[in-house]
């Protein structure tokens, strides 16, 4: 090789054989012979650690594509993003009781913008504007030329605003598949289905109290209510509220046997689908978070408890003729009678009076007992989470007991005023209130707080106002109503103030054999020529509850009566009390 | 293939015996891979900044020929000739990195690129495989001959070519030539001491790179926690992967290439996964070991200082580029851009690797003398 000589100088060839090499070369080759030995070793240890590397890389692609790849099923596509929000599974649907759709899921397309991919932010906005006139373009530049990768710009377009903004055709607006709750029936059944976030979470109604089982459940959840009740309820309260010029509305239907609310309604009401545009007083559920003095229906549960406890008979009675007077109050009645009137008689009157002097007689303790086990003492316990707290005097004096007997000084929510009647005709149990439908022929078994006697006994005065007293005008004709008004004056400012009223009536029917209670009540209603400048319960509150029981009754299956008898035992008891009263007017003379 | 009779004592009659074939065959191997995987990933990067859909293809295939020619003809060079060769070329490559600066066209950045008789060139690929024989000839002669200050002058060239890959700025490629030199160095006889302090040094040098370059900061936030930096593309890469699983989608098949900009160059491993499979990506990961671990094992029978460095060198370059990209598809490194050498589309990184390796097929000939071809 001509290269040798070149390269024994360098030390490439370390031959010892070699005859030219001298001493001096022995000794180079020697550290050139440590160097190389060192270096071989060292390159062991270089080779290894390559070797590690390469086998980590293997295994980390076995990872990949075999255990991770098989978990994950991957079907990777363009518009996923790294910030999407969680897959939602589909929430359940809710229904009314005939299986109507009040609330279902449907898939929709959300729009958010990549703004580092859209090449020209100014035009995409002003494109994106016609499409999406509810964002003003200002906005969306700011949105779209952000400098975040991802920014939502609307959720839940409609199927029209996805194809005109697709057509557009602009790079880095892209749509996640999103889900979203609909109410087909708008604002029908507002306060009680409630409604969602943007991700379906519940923030009202059955949609909170059951957000849990709505999302873990497929089936959906059928409530108590009645749509066709509903929309009844809805659109006779409607023209009250708008007739007499009132500020709100509350009712219920309840069935007296199982404690199922059939319908519940609060005017004003707001679109589920968009509740952030509705005022806060909409969003306010007057049937179950609301509570009011309820007046004189109030009446119906003084009566009951004297009946009950004994203190008086149905024949028994008081004299009104006198306001009672006690400290600086004076009790007095809206119609003076100025004579004795039987129990009967002082609920067809509606006579404080008389109410306040069966209450002394109850007895204040009894009183509280009685009211305590009609629920009304302390928060209804039901499914949903808007449930009013009653207000309840404290200490509970002689006084409160006479205001009480008569519907003042006690502030409860309609809806526990409709169990506590529900109890009062149906036998004398108490069943809990539910939103939820109940087993077809489950009857709960309940808690009885009343003798049967008693609730018989009830279940006749309250016909007996519908057809002498104050209720004259719920008197829906075959459907043997019963019922009492209840006119309440409301507090402002911690007076009472003559004008500003809520104005009730509670009814039941048919009073043969009751199943549902009926109770409407109006927030400040205004009188009118027709009820000559009346606006109390029996002017306000009965003609509506007539209606809703005359339409709503066919279609639950209750047949009209035409038998003169019906009501021969509640006329027979009031005969009996009159002429017991002229008894005692003859003796007082 | 015919072959050459043993007596045939021409340039390519000797190449024939004394070459590694074996290792020759894993290079055209790799190529091969590599010309299947940017067909069918360079179309979608070829629509994308708008030329010709094949025109990336069609280059990285008149390219690869002459890649493999040339690195074929370097390998006929003896020792002597392909330590000038690497020297000249360094100095050229200097000069080149010294260009960029001045000339240079700023990409994503940093300026890496300058034009040369038509072709875009990236001066730091060559320095790379140039860099690593002249340092290996410089700790070899200070091993070999008296009075030559061989290791003060490696580390003189390792300055002045990281100073001017900093100011383009690249990172990665100053990392891969501080491997190399680190290498080097370890098998020059480094006392353990000083590779403890050096190693510290470099730990020392990249958590300063984290402080200082805000692109350095953001690829290692990104990759400690996914959810704060861009992790899009590594995120896809993974999925490529697992959507792959054992078999692969089948050539082109793939949906990786349509989302990711550099899945022709710096993501083509993830192409394989997706398209030819686990077996396939584990073929190329052996492929690339084998490189790498074969001629290392011949190297164990080395007599000649500045061959086994000048190899070593070589090698780590090829192996650690190969494990940088890999391991930064699969997630187990932050992103770092690096090509995946004879696989991914680059003029410049195939030009450079054929250099390196063919100066590694030269140097590793058999030659008489129980040593190799001088």
């Amino acid at each position: 090789m001509s290269d040798w000589r070149e390269d024994r100088k360098q030390g490439l060839l370390t031959n010892l054989r070699n005859p030219q090499s001298p001493k001096a070369v022995i000794s180079l080759d020697g550290r050139i012979r440590q160097a190389l030995e060192v270096g071989r070793t060292r390159l062991i240890v270089a080779g290894a650690l390559m070797a590690m590397a390469f086998v980590i890389i293997g295994i980390r692609l076995v990872d990949l594509t075999l255990l991770q790849g098989s978990r994950s099923n991957t079907t990777s596509t363009a518009q996923e993003i790294d910030e999407a929000p969680p897959v939602q599974t589909r929430r359940a649907d809710i229904v009314d009781r005939n299986g109507i759709v009040l609330a279902t899921t449907l898939p929709t397309a959300s729009l958010y913008a990549e703004p580092k991919k859209i090449p020209n932010p100014e035009i995409a906005a002003r494109l994106l504007a016609d499409i999406l006139p509810e964002i003003s373009q200002d906005k969306l530049l700011k949105k779209l030329s952000s400098d975040r990768a991802f920014i939502w710009i609307k959720r839940n377009l409609t199927p029209r605003q996805q194809y005109a903004i697709n057509g557009l055709g602009i790079p880095g607006l892209n749509f996640e598949q999103e889900q979203r709750r609909f109410y087909p029936h708008e604002n029908l059944s507002a306060h009680i289905v409630g409604f969602t976030d943007v991700d379906n979470k519940g923030l009202a109604g059955v949609e909170q109290s059951f957000d849990t089982a709505l999302r873990e459940n497929d089936a959906p959840l059928e409530l108590s209510i009645d749509l066709r009740v509903q929309h009844i309820l809805t659109e006779e309260m409607s023209a009250a509220m708008q007739e007499f010029s009132a500020i709100g509305a509350a009712g219920l239907v309840m069935d007296v046997n199982t404690g199922e609310v059939i319908s519940s309604v609060s005017l004003p009401t707001f679109d589920p689908d968009s509740p952030g545009d509705a005022p806060d007083d909409a969003r306010f559920n007057r049937a179950t978070l609301g509570i009011y003095e309820m007046g004189s229906t109030f009446k119906l549960l003084t009566a009951a408890m004297a009946l009950d406890e004994g203190v008086a008979s149905v024949y028994d009675g008081y004299d009104v003729s006198k306001p009672i007077r006690i400290s600086r109050f004076s009790i007095t009645d809206y119609k003076p009678m100025k004579r004795w009137l039987s129990v009967p008689e002082i609920l067809i009157y509606s006579s404080n009076i008389g109410t306040v002097q069966m209450a002394l007689e109850v007895g204040t303790e009894s009183q509280r007992k009685y009211l305590s086990n009609f629920g009304l003492l302390r928060t209804a316990s039901t499914e949903l989470s808007e449930v009013g707290t009653p207000l309840v005097p404290s200490p509970w004096r002689e006084i409160n007991t006479m205001t009480i007997s008569y519907g003042h000084g006690i502030a409860v929510s309609p809806l526990q005023m409709t169990t506590a009647v529900s109890s009062l005709v149906n036998g004398g149990v108490m069943k809990p209130a539910t939103f939820i439908k109940r087993d077809k022929d489950y009857v709960p078994a309940g808690r009885r707080i009343l003798n049967e006697k008693t609730s018989i006994l009830m279940r006749d005065m309250m016909r007996l106002v519908v057809l002498h007293g104050s209720g004259r005008n719920a008197d829906a004709e075959g459907y043997l109503v019963g019922g009492k008004t209840g006119t309440a004056d409301k507090l402002k400012g911690g007076r009472y103030v003559t004008n500003s009223r809520v104005s009730s009536f509670v009814a039941a029917f048919p009073m043969n054999n009751p199943r549902y209670v009926v109770y409407v009540m109006v927030d400040e209603p205004k009188g009118t020529k027709k009820t000559y400048g009346f606006a109390t319960g029996g002017w306000v509150a009965a003609p509506v509850v007539k209606r809703v029981i005359e339409r709503m009754a066919p279609l639950l299956g209750i047949q009209p009566v035409h038998i003169e008898s019906a009501d021969d035992s509640g006329n027979s008891i009031l005969k009996k009390a009159k002429a017991r009263m002229e008894g005692r007017k003859i003796a007082a003379r | 293939m015919s072959t050459f009779a043993r007596t045939d004592t021409s340039v390519v009659g000797r190449w024939w015996w004394t070459v590694d074939r074996w290792n020759l065959a894993a290079l055209l191997a790799l190529m091969a891979f590599g010309a299947l995987l940017v067909l069918a990933a360079s179309p979608a990067a070829a629509d994308r900044i708008g030329v010709g859909t094949f025109q990336l293809a069609k280059r990285h295939f008149t390219l690869l020929p002459a890649a493999a020619c040339m690195m074929i003809s370097i390998s006929l060079l003896s020792v002597r000739k392909i330590r000038r060769f690497a020297v000249i070329g360094l100095g050229i490559t200097v000069v080149l990195l010294l260009a960029t600066l001045v000339l240079g066209v700023e990409i994503k950045g940093a300026t890496r690129w300058v034009n040369l008789l038509g072709f875009s060139l990236q001066p730091s690929e060559f320095a790379k495989p140039f860099f690593a024989v002249t340092i290996a000839w410089m700790l070899a002669s200070a091993k070999t001959e008296e009075g030559i200050p061989g290791t003060w002058i490696a580390i003189g060239i390792w300055l002045v070519v990281i100073s001017l890959l900093m100011m383009q700025p690249d990172l990665g490629q100053t990392v891969v030539i501080t491997a190399i030199g680190g290498v080097q160095l370890f098998l020059a006889g480094l006392p353990m001491m000083l590779v403890g302090v050096f190693i510290l040094l470099a730990a020392l040098g990249l958590i300063i790179a984290y402080y200082t370059l805000p692109h350095v900061t953001a690829r290692i936030d990104g990759f400690l926690d996914p959810a704060t930096g861009n992790s899009f593309q590594v995120n896809r890469s993974m999925e490529a992967f697992k959507n792959g699983g054992l078999l692969g989608q089948g050539p082109g098949e793939g949906t990786i290439k349509s989302l990711l900009p550099d899945a022709h160059s710096d993501f083509i491993f993830s192409v394989a996964g997706e398209e030819l499979g686990l077996i396939a990506c584990l073929i190329i990961v052996c492929l690339f070991a084998f490189v790498v671990l074969r001629g290392f094992s011949r190297l164990l029978h080395e007599n000649n200082l500045f061959v086994l460095l000048a190899c070593t060198g070589l090698l780590t370059q090829f192996g650690l580029q190969a494990i940088i990209n890999m391991a930064s598809t699969l997630h187990l490194i932050p992103t770092k851009g690096m090509t995946l050498p004879f696989v991914s589309y680059g003029g410049s990184s195939l030009l450079a690797l054929a250099v390196g390796m063919g100066m590694v097929l030269a140097l590793t000939r058999r030659r008489p003398h129980g040593g190799y071809e001088a």
